[in-house]
């Protein structure tokens, strides 16, 4: 561990001083280089092949690092950015719809509700289009209009339509650019790719990252690789709640390795529920779908009014298309005239909840709301047949053309949701529930994307830095390659320019050694435990705490007793978790144990940030602060901050540092989308 | 539902594997098959035995991790429908459902039904991608118009998620599908053309190389594609390839 103050102090983001608009131009003007010659020199690791981490692999070779790349799956393209569908955004203001760089910064500084550092946040919209552009060279086929120019859509928060997208894979094909620049980095040698291989911990020498341990998933043996920098790609942490849209693996291992070795964590509170997934089924249930924000361009989410619709529907006396327009309630369109059904992810959710909450809910479960077709059907299928030029077209044919339009726009989705649940959604609504989706929360981060840790780097969503307390729609996969592609490639050679007389990092140090050991040990511990309870049995137990007391609504109570009961589950999981097999072979349970072990860590800390929080903003709301119409209440003077939690040893008693947050472009205002 | 299932154990590469039968019940319809074989391995694991290894990540159909033969076919029984989307509800109650690994020279067995695949990476490392670097500085997206038809087919193409379904259900073994996809995308697209040929050359130069066999046209790899990927492609790669070969390019 490096030294740490023991008491809370102010963070420094080592913002560039000057006028927002030129801050970044002239950081990058002025921040020292590394001339090609000196950087063969240098090694980098990069963790993680996300969107971000495949981006920043690629993009650091191609400038002639050497680059170790690391990822769990059995391939860099099966990164969990494979799965984002709807879209990224880009202030390229195409539509002529009055977007700019400015505007889409202001949308989400407001979108995150005041908790987001200014200067980050104005770079991503700057550098925003670039990430179009280079895209676009690399073959990824967005889609496109009958001129042959690119198309766009709206996504929840923002009045325009900057959403660049390929059907509902905007994410797969993205990735799989990444992953193609990667290849071709990986075929020059200049990258060397360690797939199905999950980084242990972090190597810290003198003070600064040098590489870390690794664990080879097929053979089970222990690596170290030394580096002169470190660069965590690793992704969110929603799977602590167990059921979220993250894939299986997805897990928060990498950064609390770092976490635990100096690096803090800020805002680990904010998580981002997402209001249109397919509902909880079963016991059995391992994840949660989502479908697409892009639904809610042309879908409109209801609940019935009467109280006896609502019971006829759960009994299955009536479909929902037998409630007639009257004894709906459109309830987005209700409270929020102007944004309708396309208010921000953290409102749509909440104002589910409430719904459901007051006995409305649709399914058996009574969490569920409609997210109905039925008028796009329609409004789609009158075009399309005065485009057509047929004449008086009859109700069923302007379905059938309705459905056509649709199902061009949105066609894997509607099936995905059909495979699912057996409903055919173009014939009656689906239903949707809020499920956890992504983790605003992350490493804490400066300006150049360093964390506290010397050398250690954090993209993407495994860092904090530009969301604030709510992310828009398709800002993920926006801020996962301006990462990788235009910042972190750029900032990190001010660091390593002191590194190029170095030489190579040598991993026979006593501090490798003693990380490995510690790799070593806590394997044996898991494997020889003799415990008798799966590690999915521990896993679903804390999603449950997650989810019920640190979830989307929280209260102090709660939180307090969430923070005792996953004490109680971690001494649980130690001594009686059942782990098979062997250290030296392929053993998915052991890698599980691993990352369950760290995500429980991670929940205590989540739940003592989310008490001292004393706030509602974005993704965190509190009950004890809401307007009288339930709608978050901020608390500007005591809140205006990045919490930064430092690791003592026990998650929850971590040391709390504050970066103040200074809104010198944009006035503080209660967010209204009414 | 009760079942009973015939899987295939293997220890590694080397072992020589056979199949093993489990009964399982109280499943339902709405479980996915992968959730299925979780509430196995709970079972087994807390007999104290070896759980039965398989990949899988995403569980929503796009990440291409998840494998498994089922019943004799790549993803099992459904059309365009990975491993991860298909429910139980596809069975009857009181069946027998054999599962096995995707089987391939090309695809050693890393333990029970995972398979190594990373000779797809090493054929996208030999070719598929544009090489363009990503700091410098590219034209406005707009300054290169694609024609919505060319895009829409080189989207169709670009949605291969790498799977491995094609190579496990050809009798030869052979990956075109899978190359002619991505040789596919490029092709169509204006970005592509300058490597063209030579991508073409080097992915099939690669592919054979990892040892997949021949296509013989049966086309049932178009059939089990759980995404749809048209034969079309191969037809495309297969102009081009002789194309180049002609050509010298």
């Amino acid at each position: 561990m490096t030294d740490m103050p023991k008491h809370s102090v102010s963070l420094d983001a080592k913002t560039p001083e000057g006028p927002l608009a030129d801050k970044w131009k002239n950081h990058k003007n002025s921040i020292r280089l590394v001339n090609p010659a000196n950087k063969r020199l240098i090694d980098v690791i990069v963790v993680g092949t996300g969107l971000a981490g495949s981006s920043a692999a690629a993009s650091l070779a191609e400038m002639g690092y050497n680059v170790k790349a690391f990822c769990f799956q059995d391939s860099p393209r099966r990164a969990h950015s494979i799965a984002a569908q709807g879209g990224i955004n880009a202030a390229k203001n195409y539509q002529n719809d009055g977007d700019s760089v400015h505007r889409l910064f202001y949308d989400t500084i407001k979108g995150g509700d005041y908790r987001s550092r200014e200067s980050n946040v104005y770079r991503l919209a700057e550098v925003s289009a670039n990430i179009i552009d280079q895209c676009v060279s690399q073959g990824v086929p967005f889609a496109r209009d009958y001129g042959g120019l690119l198309d766009n859509r709206s996504f929840g928060g923002v009045q325009v339509s900057r959403t660049f997208y390929a059907k509902g894979q905007t994410g797969q094909q993205l990735l799989l650019g990444a992953y193609s620049a990667l290849s071709r980095q990986v075929s020059k040698g200049k990258v060397t790719m360690y797939s199905r291989h999950e980084m242990m911990d972090v190597v810290v020498v003198d003070g600064k990252a040098r590489g870390i341990i690794a664990r080879n998933l097929v053979t089970g043996e222990i690596e170290r690789h030394g580096a002169h920098a470190v660069v965590l790609c690793s992704g969110g942490y929603g799977n602590v709640f167990f059921l979220s849209t993250n894939a299986m693996g997805s897990n928060v291992s990498a950064a609390w390795k770092a976490h635990r070795r100096g690096a803090y964590m800020a805002n680990p509170c904010y998580t981002q529920i997402h209001p249109t997934c397919i509902p909880v089924s079963g016991h059995y249930q391992s994840k949660l779908t989502l479908m697409s924000e892009s639904l809610r361009n042309d879908g409109r989410i209801w609940v019935p009014k009467e109280k006896s619709d609502v019971e006829a529907l759960r009994n299955g006396s009536i479909r929902p298309t037998d409630i007639p327009e009257e004894r709906r309630d459109y309830y987005l369109e209700r409270r929020y005239p102007a944004f309708g059904n396309l208010v921000p992810r953290d409102v749509a959710s909440r104002a589910a909840k409430e719904r459901c909450d007051a006995g409305f809910g649709v399914n058996e479960a009574g969490e569920a709301v409609f997210l109905d077709y039925a008028s796009a059907i329609e409004r789609y299928g009158k075009t399309e047949a005065n485009v057509k030029g047929i004449e008086n077209p009859s109700a069923e044919k302007i379905r059938e053309l309705g459905e056509e339009v649709v199902k061009a726009k949105y066609g894997n989705l509607f099936q995905m949701y059909e495979q699912i649940t057996a409903d055919n959604p173009y014939k009656t609504p689906m239903r949707i529930y809020p499920a956890v989706h992504y983790t605003m929360g992350g490493l804490w981060v400066d300006y150049n994307l360093q964390t506290t840790v010397p050398g250690l780097y954090a993209c993407g969503e495994a860092n904090f830095s530009d969301h604030g307390a709510n992310r828009l729609g398709a800002s993920a996969l926006m801020q996962g390659l301006a990462d990788g592609y235009f910042v972190l490639p750029y900032t990190v050679g001010d660091y390593l320019a002191d590194d190029i007389r170095t030489g190579a990092i040598s991993t026979d140090s006593p501090e490798f050694e003693a990380a490995e050991k510690g790799v070593t040990d806590r394997i044996q511990h898991l494997l020889g435990n003799n415990g008798k309870t799966p590690v999915d049995d521990f896993h679903r137990r804390l999603g449950r705490i997650m989810w019920n007391e640190c979830g989307m609504s929280r209260n102090e109570k709660g939180l307090t007793q969430a923070i005792a009961d996953i004490q109680a589950l971690r001494a649980e999981f130690e001594r009686d978790v059942r782990v098979p097999g062997r250290a030296d072979q392929f053993n998915p349970e052991l890698d599980k144990a691993g990352r369950v072990a760290d995500l429980i860590d991670l929940g205590e800390l989540m739940c003592k940030d989310a008490l001292e929080r004393k706030e509602s903003c974005g993704g965190h709301f509190r009950e004890e602060y809401q307007t009288p119409e339930g709608e978050a209440l901020r608390d500007d003077e005591g809140h205006t901050h990045v919490s930064a939690w430092a690791f003592t040893g026990v998650p929850s008693e971590a040391v709390h540092h504050k970066e103040e947050l200074n809104f010198e472009n944009v006035e503080l205002k209660t967010r209204s989308y009414k | 539902m009760d079942f009973t299932l015939k899987i295939w154990r293997q220890d590694g590469p080397q072992d020589e594997g056979r199949m093993e039968t489990y009964p399982i019940s109280d499943i339902t319809g709405d479980m996915s098959f992968l959730e299925m074989m979780d509430v196995l391995n709970d079972k087994i694991i807390r007999d104290g035995q070896d759980p039965v290894a398989f990949d899988h990540d995403c569980r929503e159909g796009i990440c291409g991790m998840c494998s498994m033969f089922i019943n004799g076919e790549a993803h099992g029984p459904n059309r365009k429908t990975t491993t991860c989307q298909l429910h139980m509800r596809s069975f009857k109650d009181g069946d027998t459902i054999y599962i096995e690994p995707w089987r391939a020279a090309a695809f050693p067995v890393v333990k029970d039904l995972a398979v190594d695949r990373s000779a797809f990476d090493r054929i996208i490392q030999s070719g598929g991608y544009v090489s363009v670097n990503s700091s410098g500085n590219p034209l406005d997206a707009n300054a290169i118009p694609v024609p919505k038809d060319d895009a829409d087919e080189a989207f169709n193409a670009a949605t291969c998620i790498g799977c491995g379904a094609c190579v496990a259900t050809c009798k030869n073994a052979s990956a075109m599908l899978f190359v002619s996809a991505k040789v596919s995308q490029l092709a169509l697209l204006p970005q592509g053309q300058p490597e063209r040929m030579n991508r073409v050359q080097r992915m099939v130069d690669q592919m054979d190389k990892e040892g997949f066999g021949n296509c013989t046209n049966t086309g049932a790899c178009e059939v089990e594609c759980p995404k749809g990927i048209s034969l079309d492609n191969i037809a495309r790669m297969n102009r081009d390839y002789l194309k180049s070969q002609v050509t010298g390019e």
